[in-house]
């Protein structure tokens, strides 16, 4: 069984005629967004990344966040792994890697907190505070020990193990419900912060989690329906990520690589 | 000329000041060791070196901690989670009241402070609520807190997230290969795994390039991440009869864990070793089992 870990998925096992290679995706693919992303940039920056995957689309939010210029570098990951990939990141061999004057930082939440610290200049995603800090690094490692996983066996699994995948999604939505409370952005008075941009790219699989599991989430939890969209509009995550649909196509993909009906 | 005496005062309780904060300035430079300079002395340099870009950060956030304000760390004493979150607050030399829970009947106090995980170390500080919990985050709240001790993590941001990554690797690779190698049920299983949890020993390894600790001179965050490895491991390995760190295999982590393990500051949170063989020999039925649940899970 391939693994679908927190930060990198989807190992390679055939080359997918089905699976659109991000050079036909419309507008939104990053090598087509406005210069940023595709400029051989000042702040010497590559993405390793993969278009789909929301641990990539989290560095791709903070990096327009900070409009750091980089250079944006898909790696098919359905046909092969590239030797650059293998060789920035040899322990794991999993995207997203970010190359800072060509030096590694990998794991998605550790290169965000790397982009506050390496770029002080930027609006930072991290609050100042150290409290504020901690309840923001909490946070972030719930949706990034909870969410991916819980999601992956909604969909690949079936009858009673679902059942439970289900319950405990609904949980996890119903604990971040909690916590967004009435507040604009998880990052409360900070505005836009570390959480909102751990857990933004999960918001189009939400469509994907509805179908599979058989719930709203408008319904579930409505304060986090309510930010899914706000946050679709902030201009970093529109860029950065893809549409339900595609999500939901994707995963179809996989189900089909796996061999699961 | 007419200089009243409050005025005359006043410049003299300035004067003070301005010398009893050079003379702790001075003291603390005094006190402080060569090393390359902590987050935080960055973040007072002056404009020519660079400081007032950062500045706005501290500026912004910290109010330094009263001394008043009281430290409660929630924890067992048998939990090498729990002994990261103590040693990083006796390494920043923050006194603190360690409360032990008993986690077969928790307690209302831990599910109060608690109630998304429900485990242990939870850190209480002051009325800051809700509680710290999570033993990196734990860590490196106290690194951030509390600004008079040594910085636990290394200045540069790229050193930074180096150790976050090994301790990272430490908490999903190590443990989880280790944990196998040592519970599983399968025996082929448990034979895989010790050769995984070996590798990744190996590696870990790796990161010491012939320093002392994987901070340098100093213990540092990625040493308290790995106080498991250098104090429980051996304890596991003797119940389970397995051996998996070795010096043959892993000379440099085996010289590492005993200075680990002298240092003044860890060897006061460190649990006595027959202890701990006692409480970990009586809880091998669910040591087990949660490897069970783990090769369930493993998709």
């Amino acid at each position: 069984m391939l693994s679908c870990s927190p930060t990198s998925t989807h190992h390679p096992h055939s080359t997918s005629s089905q699976h659109s290679h991000p050079q036909t995706q419309t507008d939104r693919h990053p090598s087509n967004a406005p210069t940023m992303a595709s400029e051989k940039s000042s702040s010497d920056l590559t993405l390793l990344d993969f278009w789909v995957s929301p641990f990539g689309q989290r560095v791709r939010i903070a990096l327009a966040e900070k409009s750091l210029p980089y250079e944006y570098v898909e790696e098919d990951l359905l046909a092969g792994k590239s030797e650059r990939l293998l060789q920035s990141n040899p322990v794991h061999k999993k995207i997203p890697v970010l190359l800072h004057g060509g030096k590694p930082v990998n794991e998605s939440l550790i290169i965000v907190q790397y982009l506050d610290e390496a770029f002080p200049d930027t609006p930072s995603l991290l609050p100042s505070d150290p409290y504020a800090r901690a309840q923001a690094r909490f946070w972030a490692d719930y949706v990034d020990k909870k969410v991916y996983d819980c999601g992956s066996r909604l969909w690949k699994l079936k009858g009673e193990p679902q059942a439970q995948a289900r319950a405990e999604m609904l949980e996890i939505l119903k604990t971040l419900e909690t916590e967004l409370g009435d507040k604009e952005f998880f990052g409360g008075e900070h505005g836009f912060g570390f959480v909102d941009a751990a857990f933004a790219p999960f918001t189009p699989w939400f469509m994907s989690y509805e179908k599979y599991g058989e719930f709203k989430v408008a319904e579930v939890a409505p304060k986090i329906a309510a930010w899914a969209e706000r946050v679709g509009k902030r201009e970093s995550v529109a860029k950065s990520l893809y549409s339900p649909d595609k999500v939901y196509d994707f995963i179809g993909v996989l189900k089909k690589m796996y061999g699961i009906e | 000329m007419h200089v009243s005496y409050s005025s005359w005062f006043k410049h003299l309780v300035s004067l003070s000041d301005s010398l009893t904060h050079m003379v702790v300035t001075v003291a603390k430079t005094l006190t402080r060791s060569h090393r390359e300079l902590s987050w935080r002395e960055i973040y007072t340099l002056s404009p020519a070196q660079g400081g007032d870009k950062l500045a706005y950060r501290n500026r912004a956030g910290s109010a330094e901690p009263r001394m008043s304000e009281t430290v409660k760390l929630i924890g067992i004493f048998s939990s090498p989670l729990v002994h990261r979150a103590e040693v990083a607050l006796r390494l920043k030399g923050v006194p603190y009241e360690f409360i032990e829970e008993d986690l077969s009947n928790k307690s209302e106090l831990l599910l109060q402070h608690n109630p998304i995980h429900k485990k242990v170390p939870v850190l209480l500080h002051g009325d800051r609520r809700p509680a710290i919990c999570e033993s990196l985050v734990i860590v490196q709240y106290v690194d951030e807190a509390f600004v008079q001790g040594p910085a636990l993590l290394p200045a540069d941001p790229h050193a930074r997230a180096t150790a976050r990554f090994w301790a990272r690797f430490i908490d999903e690779k190590c443990w989880r290969s280790a944990w196998m190698a040592l519970w599983a049920e399968d025996g082929e299983a448990r034979e895989t795994a010790a050769r995984e949890a070996k590798a990744n020993l190996t590696l870990l390894e790796t990161q010491l390039q012939g320093k002392r600790f994987f901070g340098g001179d100093r213990v540092g965050f990625l040493d308290v991440a790995a106080g498991g490895i250098a104090h429980w491991l051996g304890v596991f390995e003797e119940i389970a009869g397995v051996r998996l760190l070795g010096d043959d295999e892993h000379p440099a982590l085996c010289r590492w864990a005993s200075d680990y393990t002298a240092d003044e500051a860890v060897r006061p949170c460190l649990p006595d070793r027959e202890a701990l063989l006692a409480a970990m020999a009586t809880k091998k039925e669910r040591y087990v089992s949660i490897a069970r649940a783990m090769t369930r899970k493993r998709m």
